[in-house]
């Protein structure tokens, strides 16, 4: 009896092992897919991200992509593989070398002045809006009142008293 | 910040992205070089780099090493629909110089992967060799933009004849001609 149970124990401590392998595997190093890396490469020649071509060449690319993930190789290794293949202009995202850079630079440069612009005209445009009520409060453009309406004033103030 | 220099700043800023945007639309400018040169007669250096064979790992070749030969200059890809229909005029040539040892063909390959590359000259039965001008940069140099494009290379390494687009059995004819005379 004990030692059936010794061997029951022993086989659901190799099943829980064996399943628990792959899966620990997996959630270390997750597959790559497809979608996971055409959207950072472009199609050489179309110009344009690869994940919105449509040309026998995206196809060849996307073909290429499934080769390497077919052999596990990772998203970062596939890219450097298709740098190879294609040259840098297949990826996606701009390098930040010479000239460049100001593929990164002029949209920061442009949020920063966008900014600036607002905290700049935003307080100026209140105080002008404040300045035009203040002014639209000035006795001297409340228009004058005719007999008729003083009457119906003091009417109404007359039965609030 | 002074209120009177905020001006300034968004003038100088704005004139700062003018510039850049100038010198980034002149520096990606066409390069017309070589055209402007050989449509007025004359002939301009061929730019040359070492780079890798196509289907040989670890070997470089480069034009330079040419040098004393007639070169036809062809840029491909095998995504390119023209590069499929000038590659028999192009093997052509390739048979005509080979026959006497006068020259050679020179494929270079762009942003094409080399198994598709390979598959292209098999599928023409291309017996000339290619380089692979993985970075573009030697296309750079010769200011090509489209695919195909070929430039025939006098045994001085001097550029006689281009074309920018499919090339023609009688354009090729004449400009070996002129290159091989010289």
């Amino acid at each position: 009896m004990r030692s059936r149970l010794a061997l029951l124990v022993g086989l659901l401590a190799a099943v829980t092992l064996a399943l628990a392998a792959p899966a620990a595997s997996l959630a270390v190093t997750p597959r790559t897919s497809l979608n996971d890396v055409e959207d950072e490469v472009m199609c050489v020649s179309c110009g344009i991200p690869l994940n919105i071509a449509d040309s026998p060449q995206a196809d060849r690319e996307r073909a290429f992509i499934n080769d390497q993930i077919a052999l596990g190789k990772s998203k970062a290794q596939i890219k450097q593989l298709m740098v190879a293949e294609y040259g840098n202009r297949v990826i996606a995202q701009p390098n930040s070398k010479g000239f460049n850079i100001t593929n990164w630079l002029i949209p920061l440069v442009v949020v920063v002045v966008l900014i600036a612009g607002v905290a700049i005209v935003l307080p100026r445009w209140r105080r002008t809006e404040i300045s035009a009520e203040l002014a639209g409060d000035d006795p001297a453009d409340v228009p004058e009142l005719d007999d008729e309406e003083r009457r119906r004033i003091d009417e109404d103030l007359a039965r609030y008293r | 910040m002074k209120r009177s220099a905020v001006p300034l700043v968004a003038v100088l800023a704005v004139a700062a992205l003018v510039g850049l945007l100038i010198y980034g639309v002149v520096s990606r400018a066409e390069n017309k070089t070589l055209d402007e040169a050989v449509g007025t007669g004359q002939r301009p250096s061929a730019p040359a780099r070492m780079l890798p064979v196509l289907g040989q790992t670890g070997k470089t070749d480069s034009l330079a090493a040419l040098k004393g030969k007639v070169v036809v200059l062809n840029f491909w890809a095998s995504w390119c629909d023209p590069c499929k229909a000038e590659a028999p005029e192009l093997e052509r040539a390739q048979k005509r110089l080979q026959k006497d040892g006068s020259g050679t063909v020179l494929g270079v390959t762009y942003r094409d992967a080399s198994n598709d590359s390979l598959k292209f000259v098999k599928d023409f039965g291309l017996t000339y060799p290619s380089i692979r001008d993985v970075d573009g940069k030697l296309a750079q140099d010769y200011g090509t933009r489209a695919l195909p494009e070929t430039f025939v290379i006098d045994r001085q390494g001097k550029v006689v004849a281009l074309s920018r687009g499919e090339v023609t059995q009688k354009f090729l004819d004449a400009a070996v001609t002129e290159a091989l005379a010289k």
